[in-house]
């Protein structure tokens, strides 16, 4: 009994600090925010307590926060869709076409600009994409004579700092699925005769969908939440779900609003994981 | 076969080409930002003309050094905190089965997962209510929360590749369960702990949302000095302060990457 006890007290003592911690930092606020988002104002003053859904039904009557919403998904999805198209070759370039110290040099070169402060990366993509900047003068180089190029303020530039930020990200995670396909199993499909279309459809993207799904959460689930990178990088095109809830909080002072939409965005978050998840894993079952 | 080698080669070469690509596309804007800092002009004008009068500039900037400071220290107490309740928890997971662990693990996921964003407006909302304020008390709090789960994870991995052996002969041979963990348990973890405690700094170091949302005014840290610098209409200086904190965090991963594979080959 008394090892028992005193196991029990080890146990308690290893792991209380560490979650005591994430209670008051990440429940706790996340429940004193639920409660507000259901009150008519915020903390501020003497508080008293009113309850109220109208925060929530703002959602549903004001036309501009869905569409603001879609314009979230449209920009998660878009950045999703373009680390894909881009990640997954480059990751089964590294992975199966690179042998040795050249394979891990070169993983580490993908892997390194994602330490480095995203702010700032974001903040770069400003200087190169300004007018006169590096990508007008570069472009110019080779096609004089076109107009000048200036993508300040747009969604493209949204749309490739985003990606620029999250690449690694999509490398990484396919790197890893693609590394553990057996090599001997390509051989193998190929001297029966596979096709290479074959090998890609049948064995080589079917294994690495755990690394694809990864990427795409771990990509498109920050992404609809952005806000400093659309603002900084779109300007006045800049307005997405994530700056509206960002400025409820430092520019408007409406709280209870800004909670509603952050436990609206998180709804959603919840419904695409849930909807993505088991269709993930038929295919994985099937495959 | 001959054709198939020779499509397989014509393959390779496309394929090396287009990793280079994306490799330039990863660092075009870093290396511009860091040559600009390096450029004479004000305004970003080419051609270049090497210069370090930004980088003099800033040793007089009092707001950003001040920054500068705070990061750094936020970011070394948030290393000490995380690293030490991270890895206590990583070897209950570890050495003990009990009730509730899976819950517990599964507990560490929202912190990785749910979007900045909301977790600093819900900190934001929590300690301005609660009367704890803003400032860097408040981003500490912040900074471990989003430290733990990734110092968990990586000392926990250390953990799988050893089984409690070690500490089972030391008990028989008599020594105390502290004994045992400080003698025996710890050298064990270091590697894993050491990788940990550098990540845990590069989390703090490279904050940006979190501490936006919680900095008070006069009391911030370097990125959201640099925010506030770039909204305001920015100046090569900020290259170059941004620039210094490229090379601070990779530097810091490289030895990460360094200790880490050290720590897998035992």
């Amino acid at each position: 009994m008394r090892v028992e006890t005193r196991r029990r007290w080890a146990i308690t003592g290893l792991t209380g600090p560490a979650y005591l911690w994430l209670t008051v930092t990440i429940f706790l606020p996340l429940s004193a925010m639920l409660y507000f988002s259901f009150q008519k104002k915020g903390p501020f003053g003497k508080h008293t307590s009113e309850f109220t859904l109208k925060h929530y039904e703002a959602f549903f009557t004001k036309d501009y926060l869905q569409a603001l919403t879609w314009r979230s998904l449209e920009m998660g999805f878009h950045t999703t869709a373009l680390c894909l198209i881009i990640g997954f070759p480059a990751a089964y370039i590294l992975a199966k076409r690179i042998k040795g110290r050249w394979r891990e040099a070169l993983f580490l070169l993908v892997v390194l600009p994602f330490w480095s402060n995203a702010l700032v990366r974001i903040f770069s993509w400003t200087i190169v994409l300004r007018p006169d900047g590096f990508l007008d003068r570069a472009v110019h180089l080779v096609l004089p004579g076109i107009p000048p190029i200036d993508l300040t303020d747009s969604y493209a530039a949204i749309i490739i700092g985003l990606t620029h930020s999250y690449l690694p990200y999509m490398i990484l995670t396919c790197y890893l699925s693609l590394q553990a396909i057996d090599d001997s199993l390509i051989e193998a499909a190929r001297s029966m005769g596979a096709r290479a279309h074959t090998i890609l459809w049948r064995i080589i993207l079917p294994l690495s969908i755990p690394g694809l799904a990864a990427g795409t959460v771990l990509i498109f689930v920050p992404v609809i939440g952005s806000f400093f990178e659309p603002k900084l990088l779109g300007g006045t095109q800049g307005a997405m779900i994530g700056t509206v809830i960002e400025e409820q909080f430092t520019v408007v002072s409406n709280w209870p609003l800004g909670g509603a939409l952050s436990f609206i965005l998180l709804a959603i978050i919840l419904l695409i994981l849930g909807v993505s998840s088991p269709f993930l894993k038929q295919h994985m079952r099937t495959s | 076969m001959n054709t198939h080698r020779l499509l397989c080669r014509i393959g390779d070469g496309f394929g090396k080409v287009f990793l280079f690509l994306v490799l330039f596309f990863l660092y075009v804007p870093i290396v511009v930002l860091a040559l600009m800092s390096f450029n004479e002009s004000m305004h970003y004008q080419l051609p270049f003309e090497f210069s370090t009068r930004w980088y003099v500039d800033l040793a007089s900037n009092e707001r950003l050094l001040t920054a500068s400071f705070n990061s750094v220290m936020l970011a070394l107490v948030n290393t000490v905190i995380a690293t030490i309740l991270g890895t206590m928890a990583a070897f209950a997971f570890a050495r003990y089965r009990f009730r509730g662990r899976t819950i517990l693990q599964l507990l560490l996921f929202p912190p990785i997962t749910i979007p900045w964003l909301i977790i600093g407006v819900s900190m934001l909302v929590l300690f301005f209510w609660t009367g704890v304020g803003r400032g860097l008390h408040a981003m500490l709090l912040g900074h471990v929360a989003l430290s733990l789960p990734y110092v968990i994870i990586v000392v926990g991995a250390r953990l799988a590749s050893f089984g409690p052996e070690l500490e089972e002969a030391a008990a028989s041979l008599g020594a105390t369960p502290l004994q045992s963990f400080l003698r025996v348990s710890v050298p064990v973890m270091l590697p894993g702990m050491v990788a940990a405690s550098l990540f845990a700094f590069a989390v703090s170091f490279d904050q940006f949302v979190i501490s936006y949302f919680l900095a008070a005014p006069g009391i911030s840290v370097l990125p959201v000095e640099i925010f506030s610098a770039i909204r305001k209409g920015f100046t090569p200086e900020v290259n170059a302060i941004s620039t210094i904190m490229i090379v601070v965090s990779m530097s810091v991963f490289l030895i990460f990457a360094r200790i880490s594979k050290f720590g897998g080959e035992r």
